[in-house]
């Protein structure tokens, strides 16, 4: 007696190529998905108490990056201004502005502003700028052209992944440390040569030691 | 774990009202290795009075370091020369004088080093955003600054003079 059809072999078979591409599409998915702007908020404006232009400060006035982020050279932290910075310039120009009337009553009063971080990396990575900017890694490398962007977003993933494109390979990144301060800065175009001598250069180790777990994990 | 319950710098906190999880020193304490002694190296006086000297040797670094520190935070407003039209000036806020003045180039080192440290008139303090020693390392590059101004080719050591000739002339100068 025959159970099952003849058809049911095909069936069979199908069902089994079926449900490999399914999981296989799953995969797909959940990679996709996970890599994308939604979850890595990746390319997102954030709302911020002011609307600061870094294109205005930065690319029309031409001040320096360490102008306010100061501790960028020295500590983990690139450091975020205090109101006080805010007033040295805005204690005359556009004083009376209703745009920029947070920032004085967050000056009168002494409160913080509240910004939104943009580029915020889980607590258990334990990124260091002051290490990355002495050797010769440049802001717009990970940061993108601040000097361009009205509002700031995170241009890259951030993700570990994107992490480990650099400390796998730092020559195809790295710059001279007079440079990475420069938002215009493009790499040369013998940029594996330049970048094999500054890693021997600046003394950044190997790669069995940047790729080490507790590098970036404690 | 993304987020996990410790304070990262200036995240906030509720246990204190300002939010701030940063502490401010407590009145009346000083911090290891913070206590400030030497008025000449902090203040720029000694007994009350500005100085005319420097509180260590001005190398070549130190006046590099000035000059790198000089173009950050000065520049805006002094322009890269000192000549007080930075892009800050342009854009309204109150010129600053040029280095180049009479009252300015006679003015004692301590004096350049009290107004980074306190401000002067217009001019906001920077205690905040430079430290001591890259305020001295400022004050010796507006020395330089001054000495260049009215510069001749013979104060120029000879062997660097062909270095001088060689450089092609910077955007906007002669």
């Amino acid at each position: 007696m025959q159970i099952f059809h003849r058809s049911a072999n095909t069936l069979s078979k199908l069902s089994i190529f079926g449900g490999l591409l399914v999981v296989g599409l799953l995969l797909l998915f959940m990679n996709a998905f996970e890599s994308s702007g939604w979850v890595t908020t990746q390319n997102e404006i954030q709302t911020q108490p002011i609307q600061f232009s870094h294109a205005r400060h930065v690319g029309g006035n031409g001040i320096d990056c360490r102008y306010c982020h100061t501790s960028v050279e020295t500590s983990a932290f690139a450091g975020i201004p205090p109101t006080k910075t805010c007033m040295n310039c805005h204690s005359q120009i556009f004083n009376q502005a209703s745009y920029l009337e947070p920032v004085r009553a967050s000056y009168r009063t002494n409160t913080s502003l509240r910004w939104v971080r943009v580029h915020d990396l889980p607590d258990f990575v334990y990124f260091n700028h002051s290490i990355h900017v002495n050797k010769g890694v440049g802001c717009s490398t990970c940061h993108g052209r601040v000097d361009q962007m009205p509002l700031v977003v995170q241009v890259q993933s951030l993700q570990m992944q994107w992490c480990l494109n650099c400390h796998r390979h730092p020559e195809r990144y790295v710059r001279p440390r007079a440079d990475v301060f420069r938002m215009d800065y493009t790499p040369p175009t013998d940029q594996l040569a330049l970048g094999r001598k500054l890693v021997a250069e600046y003394h950044i180790k190997p790669v069995a030691d940047l790729t080490s777990c507790s590098t970036c994990h404690r | 774990m993304h987020n996990q319950p410790k304070y990262i710098p200036l995240r906030e906190t509720h246990f204190f009202k300002s939010g701030r999880s940063e502490r401010p020193l407590v009145a009346g304490t000083v911090a290891r290795g913070q206590l400030r002694e030497d008025d000449l190296l902090y203040t720029g006086k000694v007994d009350g009075r500005e100085v005319n000297e420097f509180p260590f040797p001005v190398t070549e670094a130190v006046v590099e370091r000035g000059q790198q520190r000089f173009n950050i935070y000065c520049s805006p407003c002094h322009g890269t020369t000192g000549l007080g039209d930075g892009m800050i000036v342009r854009r309204g806020y109150r010129r600053p004088p040029s280095y180049f003045e009479a009252r300015l180039m006679n003015a004692p080192v301590g004096h350049f080093f009290d107004v980074i440290t306190n401000g002067f008139g217009a001019m906001p303090d920077y205690k905040a955003q430079v430290p001591v020693r890259d305020r001295w390392a400022i004050a010796a590059y507006i020395r330089a600054l001054q000495l260049s101004e009215h510069a001749t080719m013979q104060d120029v050591p000879p062997a660097e003079r062909d270095k001088l000739n060689a450089q092609p002339s910077a955007p906007g100068s002669k």
